[in-house]
């Protein structure tokens, strides 16, 4: 799903100027920062209400492509302008989390992959290339 | 073992749109069974859609037919024997729902829309394969050329352990700056061409114990990234207080963060499970709960990874 599609069902906004045909792979939602690095896929779209400079940082550690903010709620002016720098597009959307993520959802956008294993590194891993 | 896991991720990236066939040979619903079996003989094809009026209306295999034969109803028309309104994948949906899909119904191919509903493809399983493989031969060209690079470096300086090491001041509360160390590190690594998916693994072990020494430390401490030939060993050092009892610090969801670090959206009590996932060898100490080391090694390659494995 393009970022545009994105930003055009959660009614959002986006922050500054951004490449709106990034490609999102996927979608997640956490205030817990650990909780987002523990994503193993890169490329998702971030969903928190969050708005410090470490959620962009956080998004930078754990290859994230985006960041939505929800419920209305302001980026700090230190976490856009360390966005711009790192180059991840922050959008704000008046939705509470549930709705924002209820219509991603069910506009196609799937969970990232948060199993505990990191299948890059198991031999075992995920097995439905192997079926 | 490399090969099969990147595939597992190219899985994630690559789309169904990128891997289909796209010249899609159709039938449609008046055309017979005897015809339907020309159709897969001449294009050596097992299964067609079936369209009508340019809409797709169901989905024939050879397996129909072959059903078909045994009860005599070659003259059958295609569309009392296919299978209507036929489950479909869309195009720009990642061949990983693509396997899951192959996994959960059980039939040999989908035919694939685009957003408006209009057939646009087809894909088996072999389709999947064949594009993995594909993509997965330009990667591994373009990783050849950059491992080359990296390995230069090493073959250049010659000693009994040559490494690179990366050093990095961290300050304790210091939640303005948090985050740059991981941050020069994982640039660092791209740099000198470590594999994605190991940066990524590096960065998030850098960041939780840069995170942990501004949070839990009196007076901050140090990052140190060390890439060696095989491994990436990262050592955060710190001069206390220490942790009394390391166990019970790996317990997932055990904190001791305050309230106002809770806020930030850290102290969950996840972060060493964190490090640990991405780590092929942690070790934590902290003798008499005065100071503390945490040291982790991430492998570069499979031979250092087996070696590993043997030893533990």
């Amino acid at each position: 799903m393009k970022l545009r599609e994105i930003v055009e069902i959660v009614e959002g906004t986006p922050v500054f100027e951004t490449d709106l045909d990034l490609e999102i792979g996927c979608g997640a939602a956490a205030d817990l920062m650990s909780d987002v690095l523990a994503l193993v896929e890169p490329g998702a779209v971030l969903l928190t209400g969050l708005c410090n400079p470490q959620v962009v940082r956080t998004a930078e550690m754990a290859d994230i492509t985006a960041i939505v903010f929800v419920r209305g709620k302001q980026p700090m002016p230190e976490t856009i302008a360390l966005a711009k720098e790192k180059g991840i597009p922050l959008v704000t959307t008046a939705l509470p989390m549930f709705e924002a993520c209820g219509r991603l959802h069910q506009a196609g956008l799937r969970s990232c992959d948060i199993s505990c294993r990191i299948p890059w590194r198991t031999p075992d891993g995920p097995d439905e290339l192997s079926q | 073992m490399a090969e099969i896991t990147r595939l597992q991720e190219l899985a994630y990236e690559v789309k169904i749109g990128e891997v289909m066939t796209k010249d899609v040979v159709t039938v449609t619903p008046q055309n017979t069974m005897a015809e339907l079996r020309v159709i897969l003989r001449d294009h050596r094809i097992s299964g067609a859609p079936v369209v009508e009026g340019g809409e797709l209306v169901g989905i024939i295999s050879v397996e129909d037919l072959i059903k078909a034969l045994a009860a005599g109803e070659m003259d059958a028309q295609v569309g009392t024997k296919m299978t209507p309104r036929p489950v479909t994948v869309r195009a720009d949906e990642s061949v990983v729902m693509a396997i899951r899909y192959f996994n959960r119904h059980g039939y040999g191919r989908f035919p694939v829309v685009d957003r408006a509903g209009k057939l646009v493809g087809i894909l088996t399983r072999g389709d999947i394969i064949r594009g993995l493989l594909k993509q997965l031969e330009m990667e591994y060209h373009r990783e050849e050329e950059l491992r080359y690079r990296f390995s230069h470096i090493f073959e250049e300086l010659i000693s009994d352990l040559t490494s690179i090491t990366l050093r990095c001041r961290v300050e304790a509360q210091d939640f303005d700056r948090a985050g740059e160390a991981s941050s020069k590190i994982k640039r660092a690594l791209t740099r000198l061409a470590v594999a994605p998916q190991l940066v990524r693994r590096a960065a998030i072990v850098t960041y939780e114990l840069e995170m942990n020494i501004i949070i839990h430390t009196t007076a901050g401490g140090e990052i140190l990234a060390e890439i060696q030939r095989d491994r990436i060993i990262i050592r955060a050092i710190d001069s206390g207080p220490g942790i009394p009892d390391i166990e019970q610090a790996l317990q997932p969801g055990f904190s001791t963060a305050p309230d106002w670090v809770r806020e930030m959206g850290f102290g969950a009590g996840v972060g060493l499970n964190n490090v640990q996932r991405c780590a092929d060898e942690m070790l934590i100490e902290s003798p008499g709960a005065q100071w503390t080391s945490v040291k982790v090694a991430i492998y570069l390659n499979r031979e250092c990874l087996e070696a590993g494995k043997a030893a533990a």
